[in-house]
């Protein structure tokens, strides 16, 4: 078979992440969430647009190419929160389950295997991310045309935001796995990969938007870095209508959103290998 | 392929885990071509002992070897060594799903899964989830994850724990075979009853510390000669001639006596030439477990210097240094 270690880690955990049902079950998820999240913004927003170019002369019309952007991106805007914890289960679960002693048995170069882990969790968030998209782009795609809008699926930008959104849930599911090894307790992760994506992050994101010093903050939280990085999402565009947004809210640029997102991703694995990985495991 | 013997060497091995020293200055050799049985009780270091040669722990001192080289450092390391260090699974997978997990990692072909299900005799269960498992199925199935790279080395933790009789036999007969055939066998139980027909070493730890290491036979002869049980309607006129003929008699349970330093038939001997008859005469039946419980009790019983020197001398690779164990209860 094969000589490289590197590829029968690899091969062995990506099986076993293939081995149970949850990260079907979870792009089933994504992908009915996506479809939902984007239909509606692509309703509101074709709406949003008759109304206002029905009312006041002058009011800002969200361009066609925008409203593709803001309805597609809902993918990683909102479902983030899947790769999450995909990667956080995947991370606790062989804790949970005491079958990291036997991981690294069977490849004592524990390096090697967070590596493999973490590789693997790439593509299983880029998949979920994909089946996001399918919701996504087909249910907003149908709305919007159907609306009497454009798709814009013809756009070059549109898949540049749709390939964007896809290396942005790949990240999540590290960032998930990162977390999973520090915290170690499966449920803990779980609450709390939930309670900070729907609640503690929104609340600051919203509430910093008061201040510009604390909106200068939250342009580095990982959800605002995420749609600074997709380029588009509802929040940023929604500032961007309401002149009474501060201006630091604009947020970082599509590479700096980059940039901090993957920081993210590499503190949590770094900070995950040098306080847990390498400790004895019973 | 020429299979090259490789021994499992610990030496002077430490761990403390907080306040509590799970393993001490712990040496021994499981020899190529034997099973060792690695015995203590519960709580008394040989998991522990056993993560550290697999590299799951890091001791504090001392090392642990697969033929010279530490297991984290070989270059095949799970194809060397095959091991089974707890029976857990991940609930939701299946038994087939489990194994080609491990299989991928080592790199065998897919094939072995199917061999190896059909060895421990798991085909029939392959498709179920292994939270559904009985104890002994989840103690065949991690059999098989060490069986799969058909190692030199086997290294199982309680193996034989929730095993039914026809498995304890099967694994009795097919450890024998892997041991005939020159692999290294390293099993370890808390029972010495479970297996003492399986072994042909063994090594004795006792509160992270090693109390004997020798041959089955001389952890037998630990003690010297065997108990007889006798009794006669005189006990005390038999009890005077015993003891006049250099016996020790260790008083009465019931109705029997218990004699030590004599042979039965010189006890029956002894009773005719006194004109007492006897109405019971045997050999205690638990001598060698016996003398495993005076080990592990910490007892007198081990002066260990016995056994364990007789074990040097006869494996220069046993660890002599086990010899004096220290006040009971230090730590």
């Amino acid at each position: 078979m094969s000589d490289s270690r590197v590829i029968r880690s690899l091969s062995s955990e990506w099986r076993k992440v293939r081995s149970t049902k949850l990260w079907w079950i979870l792009a089933i998820v994504i992908a009915a969430y996506s479809a939902f999240i984007a239909s509606m913004f692509a309703f509101m927003f074709s709406a949003m647009g008759d109304m206002l170019t029905g009312s006041a002369a002058g009011a800002p019309q969200l361009p066609a190419q925008d409203t593709a952007n803001m309805v597609y991106s809902s993918v990683s805007a909102f479902g983030y929160v899947v790769p999450l914890l995909l990667g956080a289960v995947m991370a606790t679960g062989e804790l949970r389950h005491r079958t990291l002693g036997l991981t690294f048995t069977l490849e004592p170069r524990r390096g090697l295997v967070l590596l493999s882990k973490t590789a693997v969790l790439i593509v299983f968030g880029v998949l979920l991310g994909a089946a996001g998209l399918l919701g996504a782009v087909g249910a907003g795609a149908a709305v919007t045309a159907a609306t009497g809008g454009d798709p814009m699926l013809g756009s070059g930008e549109t898949w540049a935001v749709i390939a964007r959104v896809l290396a942005a849930l790949g990240i999540w599911a590290v960032i998930g796995f990162g977390i999973g090894v520090l915290v170690r307790n499966q449920a803990i992760a779980i609450v709390i990969a939930l309670v900070f994506t729907q609640f503690v992050e929104p609340l600051l994101r919203t509430g910093a938007q008061f201040w510009d010093w604390s909106a200068q903050i939250a342009k580095f939280l990982p959800g605002a870095a995420t749609d600074a990085f997709v380029g588009a999402s509802v929040m940023n565009n929604l500032s961007s209508l309401d002149p009474s947004v501060p201006q630091g809210a604009n947020g970082l640029g599509i590479w700096a959103g980059f940039a901090v997102l993957l920081a993210y991703a590499v503190a949590a694995v770094v900070a995950g290998w040098l306080l847990r990985w390498r400790r004895d495991v019973a | 392929m020429i299979q090259q013997a490789t021994p499992v060497e610990v030496a002077h091995l430490s761990k403390r885990f907080g306040s509590v020293q799970a393993v001490h200055d712990l040496s021994f050799t499981a020899q190529p071509g034997r099973v060792t049985g690695f015995l203590g009780p519960n709580g008394s270091g040989k998991t522990t002992t056993l993560g550290m040669v697999l590299g799951l722990l890091h001791p504090d001192s001392g090392t642990a070897t697969i033929g010279g080289t530490p297991y984290t450092e070989l270059d095949h390391p799970a194809l060397t060594v095959g091991s089974a260090l707890s029976a857990s699974f991940h609930p939701a997978h299946t038994g087939r799903a489990h194994l080609d997990i491990v299989r991928r990692a080592i790199g065998v072909p897919a094939s072995r899964v199917d061999d190896t299900l059909a060895l421990v005799g798991l085909e029939a269960a392959a498709a179920r989830k292994t939270g559904t498992y009985s104890l002994g199925m989840r103690q065949r199935l991690a059999l098989a994850a060490a069986l799969l790279g058909d190692p030199q080395v086997l290294l199982l933790d309680e193996p034989i724990n929730g095993l039914d009789p026809e498995g304890i036999r099967w694994i009795r007969l097919f450890l024998r075979h892997l041991a005939s055939e020159g692999k290294t066998v390293l099993l370890s139980s808390h029972l010495l009853s479970e297996v003492q027909q399986t072994v042909d070493d063994v090594v004795v730890i006792r509160r992270g510390e090693l109390a004997f290491a020798g041959t089955l036979a001389e952890l037998q002869q630990g003690d010297g000669e065997r108990t007889v049980l006798v009794s006669a309607a005189d006990r005390p006129g038999l009890a005077h001639a015993l003891q006049q003929a250099g016996a020790q008699v260790h008083g009465v349970r019931g109705e029997t006596m218990r004699v030590s330093g004599i042979e039965p038939a010189t006890v029956g001997e002894i009773a005719l030439g006194a004109g007492i008859a006897l109405s019971h005469l045997s050999v205690e039946e638990s001598e060698l477990e016996q003398s495993f419980l005076d080990l592990i009790d910490g007892g007198s019983a081990n002066q260990a210097a016995g056994p364990a020197s007789t074990a040097s001398a006869s494996s220069p690779t046993h660890a002599p240094s086990s010899a004096t164990p220290r006040e009971g209860g230090a730590r």
